[in-house]
């Protein structure tokens, strides 16, 4: 819950509320990009970046590089499993 | 010296690891202990342990893991409050996983569950949300659960909640924060920290500027890290070298991730929302002034302790484990007399059992292979 996992993001989705929708390692998630918002440029240039993704929430923009090193880790440290096995409880706590 | 093949850059590695015994050979050897070094951050205790740093470092350093932890910090007291209020016929209560196994005096989360509580694991609060959404007949309960890295995404759930007009939705605010708790640690004169390692994710959020009285008033540096194996050595480092030149300053390893002012949109969010709590009960560490948050009255209507008339628990820690001295730097896991006996990962008593970020599950996962099942140590040896 504490280590963010790269993502990136995919569309944007609710213009008004700053959704977009991000990719983790090939799942689709529903994210709050407010806190990654850019300040003076449409939120679509958000599309195709890399972000750390906390908790439903893109909370830094990072970098390509940055992103592959870091899921490396994650993977190795077992909490890229840990994160996507969250993600699938998330989905089923609404059915 | 062998390194795992799992370091991507083992020169690096051992540069790195000659650096520090070099820096260590230029300062004149503590008589009576090691140079303690505090990771702040449980995931970098997780790092220190996956990658066997803890082993390869030069024995004139250790490692003390640190309260950055919000699972292994959770009280029992705590874990009560969550049980009573998802035990209510109307309520839906959802927490992320960690804390479903957190030992509280009567059950745990888990138990609460099998026991027929409605007890969900989410994966954001936006989760909860939607729940909130799609069964207006319930009351649907968030625990909000964490440092500063999910303190911006509670608090923007609970914007979205007011700006949506959800009624039937609130949140339990079990927030806690670095600052005053790195106060309270450096305050209590038998410390024995002698520099940190200071969290990645939380400084992405509050940025670096926050820890300039450790510096200043204490005179011990701390350096923002990232999570790999190389950021820690390297973040060791350059405390190290600041040790060495008696030149405590603040510094930040991780720039590629964290800005000096931290995220303004996330500080401001949280500003909003949140206020300090006037005291807040720690495991392990006990009752810490300012070191938690708590919703602010203009946003009560999402104030689960409100909504519920919640009159806080107060429980001890159970008296077997030594939790405490574990989180404050001054026994290892393994000195604890419950380590390994009554307090295992599979039956956790205490909370640094129950998360993989948790010193003692650390050890019991990565250092006490007797304890293990099935995974070999994957670490080289030092």
């Amino acid at each position: 819950m504490c280590l963010g996992v790269p993502a990136k993001v995919v569309r944007i989705v609710d213009e008004e509320r700053t959704l977009a929708v991000v990719d983790v390692c090939g799942v689709e998630r529903e994210t709050n990009v407010t806190c990654v918002a850019p300040a003076d440029a449409p939120l679509a240039d958000l599309v195709g970046q890399w972000v750390l993704l906390h908790v439903g929430f893109a909370m830094s923009v990072i970098d390509e590089a940055e992103a592959e090193r870091t899921l490396e880790v994650l993977r190795e440290l077992g909490d890229v499993e840990a994160e996507l096995e969250a993600i699938a409880d998330g989905r089923r706590s609404l059915e | 010296m062998k390194f795992s093949s799992e370091f991507r850059d083992p020169a690096k590695a051992e540069a790195l690891l000659k650096a520090i015994e070099r820096t260590l050979d230029g300062m004149p050897r503590r008589p009576d202990r090691p140079i303690h070094v505090m990771e702040v951050c449980g995931g970098h205790t997780h790092s220190v342990f996956r990658y066997g740093l803890h082993r390869l470092i030069d024995p004139r350093i250790e490692f003390v893991h640190g309260p950055g932890c919000p699972v292994c910090v959770l009280p029992m007291g705590r874990v009560d409050d969550c049980v009573k209020i998802a035990e209510r016929p109307e309520v839906i209560f959802t927490t992320f996983g960690d804390a479903m196994r957190v030992p509280g005096s009567r059950k745990s989360l888990t138990q609460a569950k099998a026991d027929g509580a409605d007890i969900r694991m989410v994966y954001s609060p936006l989760d909860a949300l939607d729940l909130a959404r799609a069964n207006p007949s319930r009351e649907v309960v968030f625990f909000g659960l964490g440092f500063e890295t999910t303190m911006p995404s509670t608090a923007l759930t609970i914007l979205e909640a007011e700006r949506a007009g959800i009624k039937n939705f609130s949140m339990l605010c079990q927030h806690i924060t670095i600052i005053p708790t790195l106060r309270a640690l450096l305050a209590e004169e038998d410390n024995q920290i002698d520099g940190f390692i200071g969290p990645g994710h939380v400084s992405m959020v509050i940025g670096i500027r926050g820890y300039d009285f450790i510096a200043e008033l204490y005179g011990k540096p701390l350096v923002v890290a990232g999570f790999e194996p190389l950021d820690i050595l390297q973040a060791l480092l350059m405390v190290l070298r600041q040790l060495k030149d008696g030149d405590a300053h603040i510094d930040n390893q991780y720039a590629r991730v964290v800005p000096e002012a931290g995220n303004t949109v996330a500080l401001d969010a949280m500003a909003k929302v949140f206020e300090p709590r006037p005291v807040t009960d720690w495991r392990g560490l006990g009752n810490i002034a300012q070191s938690g948050a708590q919703i602010r009255t203009a946003y009560e209507a999402f104030d689960a302790e409100k909504k519920f008339a919640l009159l806080a628990a107060d429980v001890p820690d159970p008296q077997v484990v030594k939790c405490g001295e574990v989180v404050k730097g001054r026994m290892k896991p393994t000195q604890c007399p419950a380590f390994g006996k009554e307090c295992t990962p599979q039956n956790p008593i205490g909370a640094l059992m129950v998360s993989s970020e948790g010193a003692c599950a650390a050890y019991a996962q990565y250092a006490a292979p007797r304890l293990r099942t099935g995974r070999a140590v994957e670490v080289a040896d030092a």
